[in-house]
């Protein structure tokens, strides 16, 4: 267990002018379960192998419990990492694979086998100790990966994209299972992703990266509600926020934008930016569909009704724009009927078209 | 009524049936058809030549099974030094090989600046014949060759050394493993890095992150999962090394006798093929022998395998 510090770490890979990490600061506290989440080329797996010290930063250092290990081999850090391929050795059985790690820090055979033994119960691995790696499930073997890594009982945990290989199913089943166990054992946990729902029901903490930079830090439900950017609204939930283009004008001191026919109140902390045009950010779920009109509503009209189980995804149509709105499972609204959309007036989010970065919050 | 329909569908199904029936021949011919010009090509040139060589070994000059060949081949002055020669050769010199290999391998699949270079350096021996190589050894090993000229040059030497007479066993056996090690290593090095390539390299990261020194990821890791590659390696070379011929003659003739300088000299020189067919069937029962050992040795199970 141990807290790590980031400090201002900066790589470049040979024959890449894009910094892979660009000067990156990033504090994860002691036990806390931190997700890099971000689209494949972000440098999230680069910053993860620089901590494991599988590559080395240009510039920068990184401090695991206080200590620089900036420098130092893999070996010497007081990590464990498990691999996207699992790197489950096929040579050897799931006993010796988990006992890898121990046997080479000498541990003594009692002690090997007693926390291997440990290990090998707590991820249901028991009856399969003697087994090699080809005779495993997909599943299995990335048990074994995790089983290899715990059993190091590590000061940091280190998990490059785990589940990214398994099917749908066990990758929901093992999603909660890997988050009780790590809530268990209470190591300091760094987690690479590129699935967002992964992150928001994993991560105490998500750090969204996006070329080389963190854009935003925060626990699940902040980054969910308040995303700093245009692009965090875009890649986070399912549907991703909606963003509407409107014109903001000035009223009698109050802000007001109008989307197509209508018009939206605003913030008036927004008044500041009259005569622009800015982007509202709202998401699905936070829109109230009607059938008859309401006062305040935007008219819409239904262009496509999915039914997905517990709720009905509908993608609207408002002016020349197209919006997703969540309705209950029985909704009873046609293909190309009208609707009356009427969004949460305190959960619209507001962005600058030039800079995609939220202009001002609540 | 009901019959009708059933054998108006057997009528119908007839035709679907048979074609999948040709569908099926047609797999099951077709392999053995295209195996058979290598087949046809591998018993003309080498099943009835050993047929020939085994019949040959067995039989007298004036026709008639005998055992004859094989104690005038045991009795020969040459021969039990020509084996003892030639088992020499092989633990001595595939031991290097093998060392070297691996880390000529090793070393061109660490990310160093030039390795493609090294790598079309190392592969020339592979390109040259061995009994080329075996004159380019000659022409610096010779009493008035590069090695003793470089050796006055420097003043470390006042006449020329003879490195390869009778008189220094020792130095003329070492100048020949020096020049096979030269000759056959690259083959060696060319499959051991085809098989260091194929193993994922997470693997050796694993290891590493869970605490390996660079040695312990060689022992434990990149060897164990190299075994197919050593074994093939093994294979081949141990095979060579009991034809191993052309290298030695040209360096020391047949002050140094092997078992396929041998059954050249029964043939060429001597004009006994029937000797000559007896050094033959040895070298083929030891080769087959020594396979069979390096197959049992180092079988990776089933179960071990799934890189």
């Amino acid at each position: 267990m141990a807290e790590i510090n980031i400090q201002t770490v900066r790589k470049t890979f040979i024959g890449s002018k894009q910094p892979a990490v660009n000067d990156i600061d990033l504090t994860v506290a002691n036990s806390e379960f931190m997700v890099l989440l971000g689209p494949s080329g972000c440098g999230k797996t680069t910053l993860l192998r620089m901590i494991a010290g599988l590559e080395y930063p240009d510039s920068g250092s990184i401090l695991i419990g206080g200590r620089d290990v900036t420098d130092l081999p893999p070996r010497s850090r007081g990590i464990a990492m498990v691999f996207q391929s699992y790197a489950v050795f096929p040579h050897m059985t799931v006993y010796d694979n988990i006992a890898f790690g121990l046997r080479m820090h000498h541990a003594s055979k009692s002690e090997i086998s007693r926390k291997v033994e440990r290990a090998a119960d707590l991820l249901q691995l028991t009856p399969y100790l003697k087994r090699f790696s080809a005779q495993l499930s997909g599943g299995q073997r990335q048990r074994v990966a995790v089983a290899r890594a715990i059993v190091m009982e590590p000061s940091v945990l280190l998990m490059d994209e785990p589940l990214s290989n398994l099917d749908a199913l066990l990758r929901l089943n093992f999603r909660s299972e890997l988050k009780k166990l790590v809530q268990e054992i209470k190591t300091t946990t760094i987690y690479v992703t590129h699935d967002q729902v992964e992150a928001l029901s994993l991560g105490d903490r998500i750090a969204v990266m996006r070329d080389g930079e963190i854009v935003q830090c925060g626990t699940p439900m902040e980054i969910y509600s308040n995303p700093a950017t245009e692009f965090i609204g875009g890649f986070i939930g399912n549907p991703p926020m909606n963003f509407l283009h409107g014109l903001l004008q000035r009223q009698n001191g109050r802000a007001r934008v109008t989307v197509g026919d209508h018009v939206l109140e605003a913030p008036t902390t927004l008044a500041a930016h009259d005569g622009a045009t800015v982007i509202v950010g709202i998401r699905a779920e936070n829109i109230q569909a009607a059938l008859q009109s309401v006062p305040d509503a935007l008219a819409a009209r239904a262009e496509v009704i999915e039914p997905v189980g517990s709720h009905m995804l509908i993608t609207a149509v408002v002016g020349d724009q197209r919006v997703k709105v969540l309705t209950r499972a029985d909704f009873p609204v046609e293909t190309n009927g009208s609707l009356w959309l009427q969004p949460e007036w305190d959960k619209l989010r507001w962005f600058d078209p030039e800079t995609h970065r939220e202009i001002a919050a609540k | 009524m009901r019959d009708q329909v059933a054998a108006g569908e057997r009528a119908i199904a007839a035709p679907a049936r048979r074609a999948r029936r040709a569908r099926k021949g047609g797999t099951t011919t077709a392999p053995y058809l295209l195996l058979v010009p290598a087949a046809l090509f591998l018993a003309i040139f080498f099943v009835w030549p050993m047929v020939q060589a085994l019949l040959l070994s067995v039989r007298g000059e004036h026709g008639g099974f005998t055992t004859a060949n094989f104690h005038r081949m045991t009795g020969d002055t040459y021969f039990w030094p020509a084996v003892r020669y030639t088992l020499l050769f092989i633990v001595v010199i595939l031991p290097c090989q093998l060392a070297l290999a691996l880390a000529m391998a090793l070393l061109l699949q660490a990310d160093l600046k030039g390795k493609g270079f090294f790598l079309y350096i190392w592969a020339i021996p592979l390109a040259i014949s061995d009994l080329a190589s075996g004159i380019v050894w000659l022409a610096i090993f010779s009493p008035n060759g590069f090695l003793n000229s470089i050796l006055h040059g420097l003043g470390l030497e006042e006449n020329p050394f003879p490195f390869l007479t009778l008189e220094h066993p020792v130095s003329r056996f070492l100048c020949i493993v020096i020049a096979e090690t030269w000759r056959a290593t690259s083959l060696v090095m060319i499959i051991l890095l085809a098989g260091i390539q194929v193993i994922p390299k997470d693997y050796a990261e694993a290891a590493e992150v869970f605490g390996a020194t660079a040695w312990q990821r060689l022992r434990y890791v990149t060897l164990p999962l190299l075994r197919p590659s050593l074994q093939v390696a093994l294979i081949l070379r141990t095979l060579a090394a009991f034809q191993v011929f052309a290298i030695i003659l040209a360096l020391v003739g047949r002050t140094v006798p092997v078992l396929a300088e041998e059954a050249y000299n029964w043939s060429a020189v001597l004009t006994n093929n029937y000797i000559a067919a007896a050094y033959a069937v040895v070298i083929l029962v030891v080769s087959i022998a020594v396979t069979i050992v390096y197959l049992r040795a180092l079988r990776v199970r089933d179960e071990q395998q799934g890189l």
